[in-house]
């Protein structure tokens, strides 16, 4: 199959249309060979009659009506996969740019993927532990969840994936059936290069499959850069019963890279010109983590994406939590008084957290604790709000009370540092000792019985001043 | 037939050029994998088709088949405890044929063909057989006896051959009749019927009856009555999926309709999970046997998304004629009205508000006026109860699909995120939230659960009410300030917001609760309310009175009386007297 067509009929921006061709299917790949003997590849994205509308991945610079030749390869873009991917770098569009050669393909796979049958899914229950209070003890991260970061610029989003890669990873024991994916999309140089050495430094990178498209890169081939990983990803998860991690930063790159594809087509815009399918289309690359019944395997997806200017009701942040499991806000004003990780706790959910936790995943007083800390740290919010107008000294003295959880809670529960790793066991007994701060009246949540056998003031002023001393 | 091809693809959305052999809404097969779509646009030259599956791969050139009939359900027995996704295809018979990941054009029959199920005959040779009648009936689960009718597309007519009482398959002819212009029609157990219709009642008969959920916000400040439509927007996070669970597990209609309309993969395997394991105290069978799931999560095709609210309904209304009373849970309506907006922008419409197609408004109603009480073509009683949530972009009520939706529904339920930050479950915001069934209502409050209730609800909301403008005050001066009485209103509203609208789901004695305890409970805290309202007239200070416990053993009522003793709830009254005479 490999009818050649003269010359473009069309061009405009990075999409060409061709007259007269015969035998074109939807999303079909191209392959555009220029006179100097460069090739270009693109997909086939709209036709009509005898005319197709070609995407073309590296941009139409240099192109004209006739200096090509346009070949159909009949079949819609793959990716070849195979084990030996663990430890590649490839670009956006999925060929290698390690230096290391093409990859033997096992099998070539369509990298749009297809919908995976709701009853095949098995419903994930088991916890990753993260080592980081903050998510183990109040957000709990369930393997085959999707629990994206909500940042912005300028805050340690990429620390914390790369801590979460560490941390859970040693946390498989022998770390054998441990994976990364990683997908950049439009990420500066320099963020590229510090998961690439934070990978090595932690030892993993024999278990990484890394996909980079750079800020300068093409922007077509970003929005087909999450859909490389995730193909990858469902390959060693599904077929190689690995557990995965996929990594993608930056959503915001990639939905803006969908912006400019789409209104570069004349498509009408939805909401702040973002196409009218951005939430079928982010759906399509979020719904790809989980569980399949009967297989050993997993997806799990820590997407970053950075709110433009930290709002988050802009469309990217809103829609993707509307998609994902939950979600990890990153809080500015935490990170301006210098605790890491940043994690706004009450902003942040895990909405599988519930049935992976408790008895025989975690501990039986899990939810118990969280609930209590949730509720409990909600009220200093209100406390402080009422701080700022009248003064913290005229508070009551509950308020009072409130807000010195408060602020050990920030320090020591959420501000754990970059180097420390909690079990699970040590948050919640954290968890435990930050509430005996408060009365006992405080601790509404709770059954009598829960309260008995853990709140102890005299051990939490022994244990705080213990973790305060770190 | 072979000059019908396709001509142009752009996404879900192909064209057919020159044909003069489709209709409007007709179902037509895509392509050499026969992929099923509907015909939702013809002009002099295009027929525009958009198809539920995949485009991928399509080619121009492949042929397209019409099929003669409206996009349409198939009706009939084993429904129930099934899963479908957005156009009727049986996910479980999908899965086994196709494994894990769903292909495009693939075509299996909705209901198990292969299976016998127990007919009792409901007629006799030479009856007559009317529109909406029922001729046989057969067990469909451990809970629901299936009611087969005559569809209110057929005449009426004469029975000509009846089968013997016994097992038959759905294709399988039990009865025949001849109507009046001596045409004879075979029936078997199933019955089709064309998803965007409304099916036709008898008459509507007035909303007098609850939906008891067992949540106590709802049923207590903000009912829905049997036959109503309520809407529960809010943004992430904010408990949507969690409050529509908790309805479809303990709300007491008779059928459940799940409708996952482009939300999570893993949220309907957890549906599918715990309705299987759940056991409704009512029957004690699993909840399972009176449910059936329609899931097209948000990566499955966008057309079927958009099918999936009118499958739903059908089959929500179909169950309604057999005279049960059906309620309806769509998660979410935005998702359906995003994939309207989708295939709108595909045809190049022109839009109105936020690219959303002008006609969203009508659409919107269209689905919502399909709730009602009626009474069946049969004579019976029915009903079809629509609970959609709404998800809101960026948590903000102004939206088109919000403000549209509150225009049509007449309980709206608001979830508060900041309710939610605080984990305060279901997070029904009492200040936004509103419902116009109270009215309706208060007749069967008076008579089924008793004749203070209504004055019980009042004094509650009105506590609530007087907080939230206190409140506009704490803010600024702290609660210090205030004068005795007003704290004791403040104490009083935290009961109320802690003890009785915060209800914990995973509680095995708080995730129902039903309506005697929900009274006798209003009744404590109002009882609590008066006395200690006596003291403070006796410039006795509130942080007395709180000092005693009282306050907090109220408070957690809901924990320690268990809805199997609700006697214990008539030793509060004393505990109170006690309690508030040591501080006298």
């Amino acid at each position: 199959m490999s009818v050649q067509l003269m010359g473009l009929n069309e061009i405009n921006g990075s999409l060409v249309a061709l007259d007269n061709v015969e035998d074109v299917s939807n999303e079909e790949m191209v392959e555009i060979e220029l006179t100097d003997g460069s090739v270009r590849s693109g997909r086939v994205v709209q036709i009509e009659g005898r005319r197709a509308i070609i995407q073309v991945f590296e941009g139409t610079t240099g192109l004209s009506k006739i200096n090509n030749k346009t070949r159909l390869l009949g079949h819609p873009m793959e990716l070849a996969v195979s084990q030996e991917i663990l430890g590649r770098i490839f670009n956006g569009a999925g060929e290698p740019i390690d230096g290391l050669g093409e990859v033997y393909a096992e099998k070539r796979l369509d990298i749009n993927g297809q919908p995976l049958n709701p009853v095949a899914r098995k419903y994930p229950r088991n916890y990753i532990n993260t080592g980081i209070s903050a998510i183990d003890g109040l957000n709990t991260l369930i393997r085959g969840q999707k629990l994206p970061i909500f940042s912005g610029s300028g805050m340690p989003h990429d620390k914390l994936a790369v801590q979460i890669v560490r941390q859970a990873q040693l946390a498989e024991g022998d770390g054998k059936n441990f994976g990364i994916v990683f997908g950049a999309m439009g990420v500066k140089n320099d963020v590229a290069d510090y998961f690439k050495r934070s990978f090595e430094e932690t030892g993993v990178m024999e278990k990484v499959v890394m996909f980079i498209n750079l800020s300068n890169d093409p922007i077509i081939e970003r929005t087909l850069t999450p859909r490389c990983a995730l193909t990858a990803a469902e390959y060693l998860a599904f077929e190689k019963n690995m557990h995965i991690l996929v990594i993608l930063t930056d959503m915001t790159s990639y939905c803006e890279a969908l912006r400019e594809v789409s209104s570069s087509k004349g498509e009408i815009p939805g909401r702040k010109g973002y196409p009218g399918y951005l939430y079928s289309d982010l759906a399509s690359l979020y719904e790809r983590a989980g569980i399949v019944e009967g297989v050993e395997g997993s997806v799990t997806q820590i997407p970053i994406l950075t709110m433009p200017n930290d709002d988050i009701t802009h469309p990217i942040p809103d829609l993707t939590g509307y998609i994902t499991e939950g979600q990890i806000v990153l809080d500015r004003s935490l990170h301006q008084t210098g605790i890491y990780p940043p994690i706004g706790v009450l902003a942040s959910l895990s909405r599988l957290m519930k049935d992976g936790i408790g008895e025989g995943y975690t501990r039986k007083d899990h939810a118990d604790v969280s609930n209590q800390l949730f509720a409990c740290y909600a009220k200093v919010q209100d406390a402080r709000s009422l701080a700022s107008v009248i003064g913290e000294d005229e508070l009551s003295d509950m308020d009072k009370k409130y807000m010195a959880f408060g602020r050990l809670f920030e320090k020591v529960f959420v501000g754990q540092g970059f180097d420390s790793k909690r079990s699970i066991n040590e948050t919640l007994d954290l968890g435990w000792a930050l509430l005996s701060t408060l009365p006992i009246e405080a601790l509404d949540r709770l059954d009598p019985e829960v309260i008995k056998g853990n709140y102890d003031p005299k051990r939490a002023a022994r244990m705080l001043n213990l973790s305060g001393q770190e | 037939m072979n000059n019908n091809l396709i001509y142009s693809i752009n996404g879900p959305v192909v064209t057919v050029k020159d044909s003069k052999d489709f209709s409007m809404q007709e179902m037509v097969f895509v392509g050499n994998k026969e992929m099923m779509g509907e015909v939702i646009g013809i002009d002099e030259q295009y027929t525009t088709i958009q198809v539920y599956e995949s485009t991928t791969g399509l080619k121009p050139g492949e042929p397209v088949r019409p099929s003669g009939s409206l996009l349409s359900a198939t009706l009939g027995p084993g429904i129930l405890k099934n899963i479908f996704d957005g156009i009727e295809r049986p996910l479980k018979e999908l899965m086994e044929t196709e494994g894990a990941f769903i292909a495009a054009g693939t075509t299996v029959s909705p209901l198990d063909e292969e299976k016998l199920w127990d007919v009792t005959m409901q007629v006799k040779l030479h009856d007559r057989l009317r529109p909406g009648q029922i001729y046989a009936t057969c067990p469909e689960t451990e809970l629901i006896e299936h009611r087969c009718m005559l569809s209110p597309m057929l005449p009426e007519g004469e029975v000509i051959f009846v089968a013997e009482n016994g097992q038959f398959h759905i294709n399988d002819e039990i009865v025949r009749i001849r109507d009046d212009q001596g045409e004879e029609h075979a029936l078997t157990l199933t019955q089709k019927w064309p998803i965007r219709n409304p099916r036709p009642v008898g008459y509507r008969k007035p909303i007098t009856r609850p939906l008891i959920t067992g949540q106590r916000v709802i049923d207590t400040l903000f009912p829905i009555a049997k036959g109503g439509a309520a809407a529960i927007p809010g943004g992430f996070g904010s408990g949507k999926t969690m409050t529509q669970h908790q309805l479809a597990k303990w709300c007491d209609a008779d059928i459940i309709v799940y409708v996952g309309c482009g939300e999570r993969g893993n949220e309907m395997t957890q549906v599918l999970e715990e309705f299987t394991d759940l056991i409704d105290p009512k029957s004690n069978k699993p909840l399972l046997a009176r449910t059936v799931l329609i899931a097209n999560t948000s990566n499955m095709p966008v057309a079927a998304r958009e099918a999936s609210i009118y499958t739903g309904i059908t089959l929500a209304e179909y169950y309604r004629d057999m005279g049960y009373h059906v309620a309806i849970m769509a998660d979410s309506t935005s998702r359906w009205a995003e994939a309207l907006r989708e295939i709108s922008g595909r045809l190049e419409e022109m839009p109105a508000e936020e690219g959303f197609p002008a006609y969203l408004p009508s659409r919107i109603s269209q689905f919502y006026e399909r709730a009602g009480y009626i009474e069946t073509l049969n004579g019976a009683e029915g009903s079809v109860t629509i609970i959609g949530a709404v998800s809101p972009q960026g948590a903000d009520f102004s939206e088109p699909v919000t403000q549209n939706t509150k225009r049509f529904v007449r309980c709206f339920w608001a979830l508060d995120k900041s309710l939610a930050y605080a984990r305060h479950y279901p997070a029904i915001n009492w200040n936004d939230s509103y419902s116009e069934y109270l009215d309706d209502l208060a007749r069967w409050y008076d008579k089924n659960v008793d004749h203070e209730f209504n004055a019980l609800r009042q004094e509650i909301q009105a506590i609530l009410h007087e907080e939230n403008q206190l409140m506009e005050i704490v803010k600024l001066i702290g609660s210090d300030v205030l004068p005795e009485d007003q704290k004791l209103t403040m104490e009083i509203a935290k009961v109320i917001r802690v003890g009785y609208l915060q209800q914990n789901a995973y509680h095995p004695a708080d995730t129902y609760v039903p309506f005697e305890k929900q009274f006798k409970m209003l009744k404590i805290i109002s009882y609590l309310n008066a006395q200690a309202k006596k003291l403070v007239a006796r410039r006795i200070p509130v942080s007395l009175i709180a000092k005693t416990g009282i306050i907090d053993k109220v408070v957690k009522i809901k924990y320690d009386v268990p809805n199997d003793q609700l006697e214990l709830l008539d030793g509060y009254f004393e505990m109170i007297d006690q309690a508030l005479a040591q501080v006298e």
